[in-house]
């Protein structure tokens, strides 16, 4: 990456000799607004926290290890959304990295180039719908599928026992699932396609055959670029609300099945911090997304670290 | 075979064996493997096809005249329209972007120029927040705006999307920077003038087209949102006549409408997200016609 | 190498004895007949007769464009895995038709090895699982037979003294020189009657680029060769034949003639031979 930078290191110290007074005011500006946006992100966590701290201080590490949400008598405990976070990010990505990732080989490495370039570019569009239409779609459509159809044909797994109902924790994970395909489809094909060709061109000069082609040469060179994909993918789900609260059934209880109505962190945000009138409620909700905030920022940190990596590793290869 | 050894001979014969007893389960592997990534691709397409297709088709039939310039009616009256929504969407959007797209293309020229730990840490907080939950944004811009206010309002919004799309300006309006061809910046110090001049004269309007797809994107990804507007915007079913007041937005008419369990409602909803998915895609394609164009240019 | 009857075998090294060779040319290890490759409509190379003695080295020459690469990859069947490329004419491995409908390519491929321009070892892979994934990749999964093939091939590329202590470390660890080095022994690995080599040595500096021709002219008693290359010394350095190909402008890539590469050298029989060899063109 320093290749595309705009001035060379020898060049800028002969340059800094000369930087005349207009121009170093013109780098303290640009300074100052690179520190302008680091204070708005600090800030963005600060203020929830200060919001966050009474309920904090109300309910003490109870906060973070209790399972009854009872604004009523005022106790709060997060773990019934921490688990139901937890729960639907996990099915999302369950379904979606082999589905996503077989979808992505199978466009870079078998689809006909014309096909492949046009299933891509849809793919890619898919990835910017937003979220609300998914959530839509999956209370509309899928609801009634899953209630109807897909729930009472799967009483015979374990932990899926209950009525089927129109809305609950598959059906939320399921939803990420498809609001996260596009995205992990377009990045893992993008890197497959950027695998260079002597690397394919060794596996068959030894009279491999495509698939074993593939999982010699493009599946371990993506591995770490893939693996960011899907990190960022689940910082996605764990903070999505809008798809979620439209079919999580809202159920302040740690979920005991996998068909069971539940509650995550972002939609029980969503539906009552505009209801939040009982004492240390809303605090208590600006609490959770702490919590909310701390695990994404930590995947997310994860995700950068993963990314960079690779395009360090690249940059050496070549 | 005077110069091959004898081993080698009998490793050659072993591998030419190996390779043909084995071939047919190579293939069957690879024609199993093959399937199995179609059926993938299969399973990922029905959802997001469905996903457009309905929304297309039941969009379109809730479309109408009265749908983009009447106001909403309750629930069982006919003839509604969200017109409000519309216009508040591009008032709380327009908003957003003119408070982050200056900002952010000012940091993007702070990173694309300068090496240094505060670039490395901007770039890396500012890569960070992209991922934050746009929730966690809304209630921030509740805290800072709408509580000391004292109530709900569209500038409340315009500060959540903003905070929203600064990571994405920044970091798009770096790669457009970086794509100005470096001869511009040495040929304009070179020419004795301002570093500040060279900035604001040559690279930006060489990597104007850039910027507008890095904004583009922003807004796309901005207006899709209803997470940051439910505790500041909140909706309304009339216009609003000032920042101050709540707003309705095309996002939370999707939302409010479609988990109600009223079918005109509900035909609302579709119709909203219909509209909303053709912005988004308008301003996705024409981003992309555009990167694409410049791509070409540079080359 | 099915028996072939080797009247000469001569020390490779002593490059006088293969002038009086002449009429003994060895027995063509792969025989090309009116051998042409399309890439979609445009025709890249046509018309090639030409016989590639076994035991030898035989080193196709020409300027950029003309085909010798297109011819190269050919031989291995390696077109086939790009999309709207294809080959006519005939193409024979000893006895063995080559593009005959019930071949499969892969077994093809694992009887002509192949080393690439840009040294390209597996970068996740060390430098054992380098050399062994020909063999694996053929299904050979026996420890013994993966360890014996490794050291011999390692040994053939004059690698073996170099890396045996550290056969577990990353291929990406070696120099450009000893990466290349990797990939012939990988290739030699498989056991390949022939070995194609397509600029082996273009990425390489001057010294690893000596020892890799050192190295060829050893391997020619195990393996015939096949080499591209743009540097007219290293053909008249290394190679025994010698084929020279062009490109003009109203004629795609085609061969000009071919020969012991001390007669196109020193008394080619067509003028462009002539003009190429003696730097005029190209």
């Amino acid at each position: 990456m320093s290749a595309g930078y705009v001035t060379g290191g020898r060049d800028r110290r002969r340059l800094t000799r000369h930087l005349r007074l207009g121009d170093r005011a013109y780098r303290r500006v640009l300074q100052g607004f690179g520190v302008f946006v680091l204070v708005i992100f600090v800030a963005v966590g600060a203020t929830l926290f200060i919001q966050a701290w009474p309920a904090f201080k109300h309910s003490g590490p109870g906060f973070v290890t209790g399972t009854t949400w009872d604004p009523s008598h005022a106790i709060y405990g997060a773990v019934p959304f921490i688990a139901g976070t937890l729960f639907t990010s996990a099915i999302g990505l369950a379904l979606a990295i082999p589905i996503g990732i077989g979808a992505a080989i199978f466009l870079a490495e078998y689809a006909p180039r014309r096909i492949s370039g046009a299933l891509g570019m849809l793919v890619e569009l898919l990835a910017a719908v937003p979220s609300v239409v998914y959530g839509l779609w999956g209370f509309l459509v899928l609801g009634p599928i899953f209630q109807n159809t897909i729930e009472p044909r799967l009483s015979w797994l374990p932990f899926a026992h209950g009525a089927p109902l129109p809305v609950g924790l598959l059906l939320a994970g399921v939803i990420l699932a498809v609001m996260v395909l596009p995205t992990i489809v377009a990045v893992t094909r993008d890197l497959a396609n950027a695998v260079p060709a002597t690397s394919r061109e060794a596996v068959f000069g030894l009279g491999g055959t495509r698939w074993q082609m593939v999982r010699t040469a493009v599946l371990p060179a993506i591995r770490t670029g893939v693996v960011g994909a899907v990190v960022l993918g689940l910082g996605r789900a764990l903070g999505e609300t809008m798809a979620v609260t439209f079919v999580i059934g809202n159920t302040n209880a740690v979920p005991n099945s996998l068909i069971a109505p539940a509650q995550t962190m972002a939609s029980l945000i969503a539906n009552e911090f505009t209801e939040a009138t009982e004492p240390f409620h809303a605090s208590a909700l600006l609490g959770i997304a702490v919590l909310l905030l701390v695990i994404a920022v930590i995947v997310n940190a994860l995700a950068r670290l993963l990314v960079w990596s690779v395009s360090r590793e690249v940059r050496e290869t070549v | 075979m005077s110069v091959v050894a004898a081993s080698q001979v009998d490793r050659r014969t072993l591998i030419r064996q190996s390779a043909r007893k084995s071939h047919r389960r190579r293939q069957i592997a690879g024609v199993v493997a093959a399937a199995l990534c179609g059926l993938g691709l299969c399973i990922a397409l029905v959802p997001l096809i469905s996903i457009v297709a309905l929304t297309v088709s039941k969009g379109i039939a809730a479309w109408s005249v009265d749908f983009f310039t009447r106001l909403p009616t309750p629930a069982g009256i006919p003839g509604g329209g969200i017109v409000n929504a519309l216009v508040g969407s591009l008032i709380i959007d327009g908003l957003a972007a003119v408070m982050a797209l200056p900002v952010g293309f000012i940091v993007a020229l702070f990173l694309a120029e300068h090496e240094g730990r505060l670039a490395n840490t901007v770039r890396f907080v500012v890569d960070v927040a992209a991922g934050l939950p746009a929730i966690t944004i809304g209630l921030f811009a509740y805290a800072i705006v709408v509580l000391p206010e004292g109530h709900f309002s569209a500038l409340s919004a315009s500060v959540a999307l903003a905070v929203l799309m600064l990571p994405i300006a920044i970091r798009a309006g770096e790669t457009a920077i970086r794509t100005v061809p470096q001869d511009l910046w040495e040929a304009g110090i070179a020419l004795g003038i301002r570093r500040a001049r060279v900035a604001r004269s040559l690279v930006i309007v060489s990597a104007l087209p850039g910027l507008v797809t890095a904004s583009l994107l922003a807004i796309s990804r901005a207006i899709g949102e209803a997470a940051p507007l439910l505790f500041t915007a909140i909706g309304s079913q009339v216009f609003a006549t000032s920042l101050g007041q709540p707003m309705a937005s095309l996002s939370l008419v999707v939302y409010f409408d479609g988990i109600q369990p009223y079918p005109d409602l509900q035909r609302t909803a579709w119709g909203t997200a219909l509209t909303l998915l053709v912005i988004v895609m308008l301003l996705n394609v024409s981003s992309r016609l555009l990167a694409r164009r410049m791509r070409r240019f540079t080359r | 190498m099915t028996g072939t009857p080797l009247k000469t075998f001569f020390a490779p090294d002593s490059r006088s004895t293969v002038a009086a060779e002449a009429e003994a040319r060895p027995a063509p290890a792969i025989t090309v007949r009116g051998l042409g490759v399309r890439f979609g409509s445009k025709l890249a190379l046509s018309g090639v007769d030409m016989d590639f003695p076994t035991g030898r080295i035989t080193a196709l020459i020409g300027p950029s464009g003309c085909g010798k690469t297109t011819l190269l990859r050919s031989l291995n069947r390696l077109h086939d895995t790009t999309p709207g490329a294809r080959v006519l004419g005939s193409v024979h491995l000893g006895d063995l038709d080559v593009y005959a409908p019930e071949i499969n390519p892969t077994e093809i491929r694992a009887r002509i090895g192949m080393v690439f321009q840009r040294p390209n070892p597996f970068p996740t892979l060390s430098i054992y699982d380098n050399v062994v994934s020909g063999l694996r990749l053929n299904g050979i999964r026996k420890k013994a037979i993966l360890n014996d093939a490794a050291e011999s091939a390692l040994q053939s590329a004059a690698l073996w003294d170099s890396v045996s202590h550290k056969l577990k470390t990353s291929a990406m660890r070696l120099s450009g020189g000893e990466q290349q080095r990797l990939c012939i022994a990988r290739a030699l690995a498989v056991e390949p009657d022939v070995l194609l080599m397509d600029e082996p040595t273009s990425a390489l500096d001057p010294i690893a680029t000596s020892r890799i021709e050192t190295l060829l002219r050893a391997l020619v008693k195990q393996v015939t060769i096949i080499i591209v290359t743009h540097n007219m010394q290293q053909a008249a350095r290394v190679s025994d034949y010698c084929a020279f190909l062009m490109v003009e402008e109203d004629r795609v890539g085609h061969l000009v003639e071919e020969g012991l590469t001390l007669q196109i050298f020193s008394k080619p029989a067509d003028p462009r031979t002539e003009e190429y060899v003696t730097g005029r063109i190209g």
